[in-house]
């Protein structure tokens, strides 16, 4: 089992790019978004660590930027990291798809692109999965909704 | 023999010269039609009220439940009542739906049943047409309910009605072979194919245990495939509720669907007075090859009473079979059919044949 | 309505036929359609839409405190509401470094494996009536009313009973807790080979379970299918001995798993751990030390700046709860991945090619509770 630190060097080499923040509760790498679906690739086909299961991949809107938060886990180690692509474009913000690697990623994407309106490239199909086409993107924090949503 | 069985033939001929006394010939023909269609009608709405408030207490039974309590002494009411409901509620029109055919499936449906019902002997002289091809005929209009289940399906623009549409033709037409080779099997042994002289064939025991074991595994076929024919489970895929939502008559509303639910219990009704006919002797009384006084007995019910109860034996074998058994899927039993119940049932007519011929039959 | 969909389903130019199960169907669950396209009584493909019943709850999380987002949780995987409880629970106590007494770990372990067996119980009842066999839903159902009964005895509810907060409990379970428990578990052990004798023996139950559905150990683990549904392919995923949380590293319990991948496998799955449910009721129910119902815990939760991930094994697989703090007291973001969102999506995966029929069985075999998936 490798702690922490070892799992920050091993994932370093892979991808010089990433950036490694202290003091969080997971394993966190900060990758620049175009090196994104590279790293994930690799982190998936290196036999030492072999992350296949996408636990979870959603967003967070930080105001200043979007950020795609990704918690992946190797079945076989069980390591758990976070994999983490800040997007300073909130107008038009977009990232490569993890669908070629991981099935699920096609609806927890969509799901991202319906709450969020972040586009993925390459996905298949990128339509939204709960809401109507015109309703706005619910979870970014300027959205607005006079009738539904009661402020505090 | 069996001479102190009450014979309803002597009631109905009194009758008869009763009418005859009143009337020209031609008004008392009219008038008997009449009163034997009105007893008919009568029998077929208190069965079918009976039937659906059983099954509703049979599958309580099976379920640890208490079934219907509420309307009348046990709830013996619920089931007019539900039949008042369906009487006042809306028909809904299905638009785009072929409105003739729409409306015509249910009559198809529940005349085929009503026609069945005719043939089929109650007690001892009691039955309203005598066919020399009974067997035949109950048969043959049974199965043309099929043709109404099809049109259901077909004119209702639905098409998780065509899809139980086709399946329940799919369905019939290879059960039908099935019901008809396990009926043959008696028909062979008889050597007719009239409904009375069946019965009276069967006067020194019932075929099921004078015909050896070829007659037993006619009888198990012909429970199975009428079980199928008649789109029971495990054998509704037509309807499939979890499936289909409830397959050919997902889009009948009042009336009409109570016509395909009356029709569906009264066709449980008919299968099951077959088998009971044919297999069990129908009216005749539990008799044993010499015994001339047990037979005596035996004949102290009545023989009304000895064919409602042989029927209603093989009704609750069919509703128990529905409560117990998963559903089964087309493929499996379309195999079942043609790859299990047909050929046993060739072989079984082939052994029954042999049997016959050498006079190895009581 | 766009014109694209006007053009794919309702016109149907590519000349399938298509048939839309659900929002409105018996066999989905709750208001899920499936757009699935047909070859005659084969699947050719079928396609999930979901959203009939979304309330944003993930929005709603960002304008309520903690003990009130609490609530929000209960309605998600309403069989599964006390570990949905959990998971923000112990995400909250992880945050604030707060050390909940021993009792309250047994006593929230304890409530688990009873909402998983309730909730099993209700599987069963509905996978029944998904093959058609009417019975066992109220076989199924007479058993959980046992279970639902002690609920509603310590919490006052007997489904959504928001009866776990951040630091333990809302208050302590009824006296008779125990004893009712121990009850059940002597029942329910001469009920459950019932549940064998009625359908796991049945020829036309096997016929109908083996060999459908048939989904290997990676596409599990790719489209993230965990639970009984992941476990029937062989998918080792069970956060309980994972990451052990609660009392689950203090009790020995197997995690359950099948190579069968097929629905067989998976109705097995859940059959075996109805049995080490209550093998793990067993050993704690008598072992419940004395002591608070709950930490001490400051009136207003406020969770320091930061994020906070956390899983549990909910009764259909893993429940993970990312939360996003900016030191105030509701969260900045709250994640839910609910198993079904994962579990549902596979279904085009490995009902395609088999009979309409089985695909009823496959949607039932994944144990779909649609609230979960739309959030």
């Amino acid at each position: 089992m490798l702690n922490k630190e070892e799992l920050s060097e091993i994932i370093r080499a892979l991808v010089p790019e990433v950036v490694v923040p202290e003091g969080t509760q997971l394993p966190e790498f900060i990758v620049p978004a175009e090196n994104y679906f590279t790293l994930v690739e690799k982190l998936k086909s290196d036999p030492k660590l072999s992350f296949n299961y996408l636990i979870s991949q959603t967003a967070v809107d930080f105001q200043t930027n979007m950020t795609v938060v990704c918690h992946l886990e190797s079945t076989n180690f069980r390591y758990l990291v976070v994999v983490k692509v800040v997007l300073t474009d909130r107008e038009n913000p977009a990232i490569d798809s993890l669908v070629a690697l991981y099935p699920t990623a096609e609806y927890l994407e969509r799901e991202i692109f319906d709450l969020f309106g972040i586009r993925f490239n390459n996905h298949p199909n990128l339509k939204r999965l709960f809401l109507e086409d015109n309703y706005g993107y619910p979870l970014r924090k300027d959205f607005r909704d006079e009738i539904n949503i009661i402020e505090r | 023999m069996s001479s102190n069985i009450y014979d309803f033939s002597s009631l109905t001929g009194s009758i008869h010269s009763w009418l005859s006394g009143l009337m020209s010939s031609g008004w008392v023909i009219f008038s008997e039609m009449v009163l034997v269609g009105l007893v008919f009608l009568l029998m077929y709405a208190l069965i079918g009220l009976f039937l659906v408030y059983l099954e509703r207490k049979v599958c309580a039974i099976m379920q640890n439940r208490v079934g219907p309590n509420r309307v009348g002494k046990w709830g013996l009411l619920q089931t007019i009542a539900d039949l008042i409901k369906l009487l006042l509620k809306e028909l809904i029109p299905i638009r785009k739906s072929d409105a003739l055919l729409f409306n015509l499936a249910p009559f198809i449906v529940i005349i085929c049943s009503f026609l069945a019902m005719a043939a089929l002997p109650y007690a001892k002289g009691l039955q309203a047409i005598d066919f020399n091809i009974g067997v035949f005929y109950v048969m043959a209009v049974s199965s043309l309910s099929v043709v109404g289940i099809l049109l259901a399906g077909w004119s209702s623009n639905s098409k998780y009605s065509l899809i139980g549409a086709m399946r329940s033709g799919a369905q019939i037409v290879s059960y039908e072979l099935s019901v008809g080779l396990s009926l043959l099997a008696i028909v062979v042994f008889t050597g007719s194919m009239q409904l009375s002289t069946i019965i009276e064939s069967q006067a020194n025991g019932w075929w099921i245990f004078k015909g050896h074991i070829p007659a037993f595994i006619s009888f198990i076929i012909f429970l199975i495939a009428s079980t199928a024919e008649i789109n029971r489970g495990p054998f509704d895929l037509a309807e499939a509720e979890s499936e289909l939502t409830a397959g050919f008559h997902t889009e009948y509303s009042g009336i009409k669907f109570a016509f395909f639910f009356l029709a569906e219990y009264m066709n449980m009704f008919i299968v099951a007075a077959l088998g009971a006919t044919v297999f069990l002797g129908g009216w005749m009384p539990f008799h044993v090859g010499n015994w001339e006084g047990f037979n005596l007995i035996m004949d102290y019910i009545p023989s009304v009473v000895w064919f409602f109860s042989k029927t209603f034996f093989l009704i609750l074998i069919i509703m128990w079979f529905k409560w117990t058994f998963p559903r089964l899927r087309i493929d499996q039993l379309l195999t079942l059919e043609w790859k299990y119940l047909l050929p046993i049932s060739l072989l079984n007519i082939v052994v029954i044949a042999f049997i016959v011929l050498m006079g190895w039959h009581f | 309505m766009s014109e694209e969909i006007i053009k794919d389903v309702i016109v149907g130019e590519n000349e399938d036929y298509i048939i839309n199960m659900g929002p409105q169907h018996p066999s989905t669950h709750g208001v899920l359609r499936l757009e699935v396209c047909l070859k005659g009584e084969t699947v050719k493909y079928l396609t999930p839409h979901v959203g009939y019943i979304h309330r944003g709850i993930e929005k709603m999380c960002e304008a309520n405190t903690y003990q009130q987002l609490i609530h929000l949780t209960d309605r998600m995987d309403y069989l599964s509401a006390h570990m949905n409880n959990e998971a923000v629970c112990m995400i909250v106590e992880d945050a604030l470094q707060v050390e909940v007494p021993e009792r309250v770990k047994y006593i929230r372990t304890i409530l688990d494996e009873l909402n998983r067996l309730a909730s099993h119980q209700l599987w069963w009842c509905a996978f029944g009536m998904d093959l058609g066999a009417l019975t066992s839903f109220f076989y199924g159902l007479r058993d959980r009313e046992h279970i639902l009964d002690i609920f509603e005895e310590s919490f006052g509810s007997r489904l959504l009973h928001s009866f776990v907060m951040p630091g333990g409990l809302m208050h302590d379970v009824h006296p008779n807790f125990q004893k009712r428990i121990k009850d059940f578990i002597k029942y329910f052990r001469t009920k459950l080979p019932e549940y064998d004798q009625l359908l796991t023996g049945n020829v036309i139950f096997q016929n109908r379970a083996k060999g459908i559905g048939m989904m290997s150990r990676e596409t599990a683990i790719g489209f993230g299918v965990t639970g009984p549904s992941g476990r029937g392919s062989n998918f080792s995923c069970d956060v309980r001995k994972i990451a052990p949380y609660g009392a689950y590293d203090k009790v020995q319990f197997n995690e359950i798993l099948e190579t069968g991948c097929d629905v067989f496998a998976r109705y097995k799955v859940r059959m075996a751990e109805m049995w080490e449910s209550l093998s793990i009721l067993e050993q704690l129910v008598d072992n419940i030390p004395e002591g608070d119902f709950t930490a001490k815990m400051k009136p207003i939760i406020k969770l320091p700046a930061g994020e906070y991930f956390r899983r549990v094994e909910t009764a259909r697989g893993e429940l993970a709860v990312y939360v996003v703090s900016d030191g105030n007291k509701s969260p900045y973001r709250m994640k839910f991945r609910t198993p079904n969102f994962s579990n549902l999506f596979v279904m085009n995966e490995i009902a395609s090619g088999y009979k309409i029929a089985d695909l009823i069985a496959i949607s039932g075999s994944l144990d779909l509770v649609i609230p979960d998936i739309d959030r």
